[in-house]
């Protein structure tokens, strides 16, 4: 396989259970760079813990996950180098409540690649102000809305100068007039080339900004298909279903 | 048959003996706390890891400890430790005690400890092992500079209990604030300092508090 073919990850024969209840059962699929790929299927489908096992933060029972053509392993502090490289935002934004907005960006950066204080909060800056929060920076982030949280997380993951962006419902937590600023961002990283995996409920969304979309039921994924094919040509009764339901 | 002497004149003649006790009392719930903080530290950390060795050694510790009563294991610490471990027969009875002591408080601020990290959301650690922080990092820079709001009032109340707790040690002739009752009853006084001991252990625990409750408010400010 050549360089260029090389997907930035690739996900073989993934299973993952909790307990006796088998969420993931046997999932394939590779991810290419420049890919903007989204996510959809039924609650309890296992399309979290599709995305969580691509870094992870859930560790599969069987089956493996390449990033970059090096397979992950809990064991190996290499693990640590690889999660660098690829971003996650999560649907409770997780940022942390004890650092003013502007270190919640700089202190990985600072701590795990020994980037120089200034340095770090200068590009931080730079961040805040791509997604109009740079008046915030000297804030805790319990002063901040949701959608503000959301978009600190966004470039907080992006402070580390990820190859890929991970997005765990990112808006579902949201109060309906925020959805659309935090959608703005990920529009702009999307379009500016960033590689990235959407699980979410945003339709209309997947639709317009999709490169492709995987269906996730019953633990696999079901169908796979630009969007034209999943929303207007589903092969799978269960995504037409499914479709029916939320469209 | 009359009571003899009043409160107060107890106190007038003997204040001296109940300061250096209060001070021992002190002294020896400090000792137990920090030292036993120290430890309980190590313990939390082996209940909180994916050990599973290390987590049955730390739950039967915590559990021994909180289980039995802190008299019996003063008891055991003072006439079976120097049996089994020699050296502790050159180095004082009190250090006996005091080791009963800290292995005690170390159990119950295990718990406090343990406690206060699992307070923090897991989300959090989620959040900074995505960004590739280790877990090192993540426990020192940003799950326990959280966890700190809930630990320091706990701890506080921590070493509320020990001072009372510390009483038993009189027992053993340690020189704390229960024992000034042993000397004064060598001069046939019996209920005077009964009530003066217990008047000084409220005026402590109802100070701490105090201090503790302001403590819980200034940090809870910041949330």
């Amino acid at each position: 396989m050549t360089e260029k073919t090389q997907p930035i990850i690739e996900v073989k024969n993934l299973h993952k259970r909790f307990g006796d209840l088998e969420v993931l059962k046997g999932v394939n699929e590779s991810i290419y760079k420049g890919e903007v790929i989204s996510i959809i299927g039924p609650s309890g489908g296992g399309k979290s813990t599709f995305l969580r096992c691509l870094n992870f933060l859930e560790v599969p029972e069987e089956g493996e996950v390449f990033f970059e053509g090096q397979k992950l392993d809990p064991n190996s502090t290499d693990l640590d180098k690889h999660r660098q490289k690829i971003g996650m935002v999560f649907q409770l934004f997780n940022v942390f409540p004890h650092l003013t907005v502007l270190d919640n960006i700089t202190i990985t950066p600072i701590l795990e690649k020994k980037v120089p204080k200034a340095e770090a909060e200068k590009e931080a800056m730079e961040l805040l102000k791509m997604v109009g929060l740079e008046d915030k920076a000297k804030e805790y982030p319990r002063k901040l809305s949701g959608g503000q949280k959301q978009r600190l997380a966004i470039v907080r993951a992006m402070a580390m100068h990820p190859d890929i962006m991970l997005f765990d419902e990112p808006t579902s937590a949201l109060d309906p007039e925020m959805v659309k600023e935090v959608l703005e961002v990920i529009k702009k990283l999307a379009e500016s080339g960033m590689t990235c995996v959407i699980v979410t409920h945003e339709m209309g969304f997947a639709k317009t900004i999709s490169d492709r979309i995987l269906f996730i039921d019953g633990g696999i994924i079901a169908e796979e298909g630009t969007p034209e094919e999943i929303f207007e040509h589903a092969q799978n009764p269960r995504t037409r279903e499914f479709l029916g339901k939320v469209l | 048959m009359g009571l003899g002497p009043g409160l107060f004149e107890v106190f007038g003649d003997y204040w001296q003996i109940f300061l250096q006790g209060t001070i021992g009392t002190l002294k020896y719930a400090f000792i137990a706390v920090s030292l036993g903080s120290l430890l309980g530290a190590l313990i939390a950390l082996a209940n909180l890891s994916k050990n599973k060795i290390l987590t049955a050694v730390g739950s039967v510790y915590v559990t021994v400890l909180r289980g039995t009563p802190l008299l019996v294991q003063m008891y055991i610490a003072y006439f079976f430790l120097p049996l089994v471990i020699p050296a502790l027969n050159n180095v004082g009875k009190e250090t006996n005690v005091l080791i009963a002591l800290v292995l005690n408080s170390s159990a119950y601020v295990s718990e406090i400890i343990r406690g206060g990290i699992n307070s923090v959301d897991k989300g959090q650690t989620e959040a900074a092992r995505s960004l590739g922080m280790s877990a090192s990092h993540t426990m020192t820079k940003i799950i326990l500079p959280q966890a700190i709001k809930n630990i320091l009032p706990a701890m506080g109340n921590e070493y509320i209990a020990m001072i009372k707790e510390t009483s038993l040690a009189g027992t053993f002739m340690l020189y704390e604030l229960m024992y000034t009752r042993t000397l004064l009853a060598n001069k046939f006084l019996v209920w005077q300092p009964l009530f003066i001991i217990a008047a000084i252990y409220l005026i402590l625990t109802m100070v701490l508090t105090t201090l503790v409750g302001i403590m819980e408010k200034r940090l809870s400010v910041s949330d």
